[in-house]
């Protein structure tokens, strides 16, 4: 391929591209995300590849793997345009029928659709799934239509348009004033509006200045950016060049979680590809703009997501953050004005430029405008990521797009926000989620991680988890976050193995106090938000474990015993077989019995047991 | 690792000291932990003092100064799998391989360690086998990964 040096050279090259692929084209689709993959979404696309060249059809119907269609929970899906037929939990041994039948006789083959768990309807085409019906896939949506390793495809589709009319077009002020103006609020937890922060690095002094892309994605539960990243990275990279743009800036770093291989492969390669195509490098598409973009790997630090650890770790330090008055926009890697934004900030860049002000501001809540994508996961029917526009009440994520709670239990909390957020409890549950609302009953949106939480999910076990996590994760820089994350989690342990006192409660909640209020960076600042949150919705929970020694959950190991139901059990004998600890008695045939003593309660006896007979007392 | 890898992995950084970490991530990638004597020649080339490079060692998640075991079992314990259960299935392998999270089993068959979300939330409770993710695990599943990766040729040997 040769560089492209201008914006009719691209112009060209998108008609081109578009005809090549042709709406009508028989196209199949496999996602080749990390979710899929896990579920050898590999081999069926293999299977595929071989399939229609065996039958002679490479020609006739084109075969793309995608990026994540978000559904994770449902594959591999394959889905077959231009009718978009979805299948889901495909097998290699489904593909010759589905080539046979779907592709050539245009038939539908029943037993592959999605089944609804809530009505038992099979459902053909993917956007009539309740999962996708309600969303609004603004950003995440194209990653189905595309190959994420192929360029060509991204161009297809009308990619980096935007970008060469601004660069031809627009002067920097413009674009600035257009992100200002649409309220574009950061995605990475705070909702900090990106416009400013463009707007203080582009004034700082200095004339090298810096754009970061902060996929450091460390929340539990949240994995909205990786999917992106691997899905559609020259999305982002094409949201980072217009920033860079606004900003004045001709270096950009992508800051890289290392857990995240695919990611960094499909973004390695789509930065090789817009370099040779001239979209990134010296003078792109004879504008006279430079900039390029080369990628850091974090290794592994849950606080250099925070902004000024960031900075460090990319320096090649231990990522602890620096004192607040030294604002990364004007003093940031290497003393440079570095604008940091997340993975679906910058993603939303393009589309804001591409569809203008108002219609951005069109959708979302007040102040909270255009749409968030969130890992709706835990104990939900449906789990997987979904997009929808901010103000979007709870129920309708939960209940419409997730189908409900899994296997008929009750619905008790969900928790938002990653280890800064907080839990929160049916009675908010018609609450529209935005950046405000949530911050307003004690969580915050965090990068968008949605945990569900149901009747058998103990919250002073949920507090005892972050607390554990943030204590492992605390720099230790700060006394306060170090000591007083640990003496949180010392408490909490001691309450879930039944040894609490009655002040127990007072302490944390001085605790939380001083760990919020004397910490540096947001990690402390924000880290008693699950015992608070807790705290508050949750008491009586708190107070069983302390004072009836009883966790009603039946979660908490050193509080609970599992016993068989005499009349239930048959003596099938699967649970002594495979109860490593020789906790199960009886003979076989007869109702069995359960030795107290040596149970660990670890429960392979509850999950194997066909009859329902463990119980959890 | 042998000097000539080291060279090559120092030199493609440019032997730059900013670059450290990457250097680090290189070599743990190749050898699946820092060996003592790497480090030593990483903080000579780099004039760096080697308390500063195993402040970064002991800092990062991803770094290691021990060695890796052969099969390397890592659970993730992001939020979501940890609501499935997570914690059933790090118990399960602590007490059939005898070894806590961090450790690895006397003979480096298995390594074992936990994970802080690996984003692959909709297929919790996960473990990866040697980098493989194996999704909706049960903590009676575990057996299952323990004999398909122990060394049986090791064992035979060993009985013999």
């Amino acid at each position: 391929m040769n560089r492209l040096t201008s914006v009719s050279e691209l112009n060209r090259l998108h008609k081109d591209t578009a005809a090549k692929r042709g709406p009508e084209k028989p196209t199949i689709t496999i996602c080749q995300g990390t979710g899929c993959k896990a579920y050898a979404s590999q081999e069926v696309y293999k299977s595929l590849e071989k399939e229609i060249a065996s039958r002679g059809l490479t020609e006739k119907i084109g075969l793309r793997g995608t990026g994540c269609h978000g559904f994770c929970e449902q594959g591999p899906m394959v889905v077959i345009f231009p009718e978009e037929i979805c299948y889901c939990r495909v097998k290699p041994e489904d593909i010759s029928e589905i080539i046979e039948k779907t592709v050539l006789e245009k038939k539908v083959i029943d037993r592959l659709l999605f089944k609804d768990p809530v009505n038992g309807e099979r459902i053909s085409r993917e956007s009539d799934i309740p999962f996708y019906k309600y969303q609004n896939r603004l950003i995440f949506g194209k990653n189905r239509l595309i190959d994420p390793q192929d360029i060509q495809d991204y161009i297809a589709i009308d990619g980096y348009k935007v970008m060469a009319n601004i660069l031809a077009e627009s002067t920097p002020e413009e674009v600035l004033e257009q992100v200002k103006k649409a309220n574009l609020r950061g995605r990475g937890g705070a909702g900090f509006p990106a416009g400013i922060k463009w707007e203080t690095t582009r004034n700082a002094p200095g004339n090298e200045k810096c754009v970061i892309v902060n996929a450091d994605e460390g929340d539990p539960g949240a994995y909205m950016d990786r999917s992106l990243l691997e899905g559609n990275p020259h999305l982002i990279l094409e949201g980072l060049i217009i920033g860079a743009y606004a900003i004045g800036a001709e270096e950009g770093i992508i800051f890289l979680r290392q857990e995240y291989p695919l990611a960094l492969e499909n973004i390695n390669l789509a930065i090789k590809q817009a370099q040779e195509y001239g979209l990134l490098g010296k003078d792109i598409l004879g504008t006279g703009f430079n900039f390029d973009v080369r990628i850091k790997r974090s290794a592994g630090a849950f606080v250099t997501g925070e902004s000024s650890a960031l900075v460090t770790a990319i320096e090649g330090n231990a990522g602890e953050p620096r004192p607040k008055h030294l604002n990364t926009a004007i003093s940031g890697v290497w003393g440079r004005p570095s604008n940091i934004n997340n993975v679906e900030t910058w993603a939303n860049v393009p589309v804001i430029m591409d569809k203008g002000v108002d219609w951005y501001k069109s959708i979302g809540s007040k102040n909270n405008p255009g749409t968030k994508v969130f890992s709706l996961v835990g104990k939900v029917n449906n789990t997987g990521l979904i997009e929808v526009p901010l103000g979007t009440p709870l129920k309708t994520i939960i209940y419409d797009i997730g189908g409900g709670i899994k296997d008929g239990k009750k619905f008790k909390a969900v928790q938002t926000g990653g280890p800064s957020g907080g839990c929160i409890p049916e009675q908010y549950l018609d609450m529209p989620v935005d950046f405000d609302q949530l911050n307003q009953i004690g969580s915050m949106m965090g990068s968008g991680g949605m945990i569900v939480m149901d009747e058998t999910s103990c919250m002073v076990d949920v507090a005892r988890y972050f607390m554990k996590f943030l204590k492992e994760e605390s720099c230790g820089k700060c006394t306060s976050c170090r000591e007083g994350i640990h003496m949180m989690f010392n408490i909490l342990e001691a309450i879930t193995e039944g040894k609490g006192h009655d002040e127990d409660l007072k302490l944390l909640e001085d605790l939380a106090w001083t760990t919020e209020n004397t910490s540096l960076c947001a990690l402390g600042k924000t880290a008693s938000n699950p015992v608070l949150s807790t705290l508050k919705y949750f008491r009586e929970e708190y107070e069983a474990h302390i004072k009836d020694k009883r966790c009603p959950a039946g979660i908490c190991r050193e509080l609970i015993t599992y016993a068989i139901d005499q009349d239930k059990c048959n003596g099938c004998g699967r649970c002594q077989k495979l109860c490593s600890h020789e906790a199960i008695e009886g003979k076989k045939k007869s109702p069995l019995s359960i030795n107290t003593d040596i149970c660990t309660r670890c429960g392979v006896c509850l999950e194997v047991c066909r009859f329902s007979a463990l119980v959890v007392q | 690792m042998e000097q000539k890898t080291t060279e090559k992995i120092i030199k493609k950084y440019n032997c730059d000291r900013h670059e450290v970490l990457e250097m680090l991530l290189d070599i743990q990638e190749k050898e699946k932990y820092l060996p003592r004597e790497t480090l030593d020649y990483v903080s000579e080339r780099l004039d760096m003092q080697p308390a500063k490079l195993y402040h970064l060692a002991t800092f990062y998640e991803a770094l290691s100064l021990k060695p890796a075991g052969r099969c390397q079992v890592n659970v993730c314990t992001g939020t979501a799998c940890h609501v499935r259960g997570a914690v059933k299935i790090l118990d399960e392998l602590e007490y059939q391989l005898g070894i806590k999270p961090g450790e690895v089993t006397s003979d480096y068959n298995f390594g074992l360690k936990t994970v802080n979300c690996v984003g692959a939330c909709a297929l919790g409770p996960l473990v990866l086998v040697n980098g493989e993710y194996q999704g909706d695990m049960t903590a009676h599943k575990v057996e299952k990964i323990i004999k398909e990766n122990t060394d049986h040729e090791d064992e035979e040997r060993k009985q013999a």
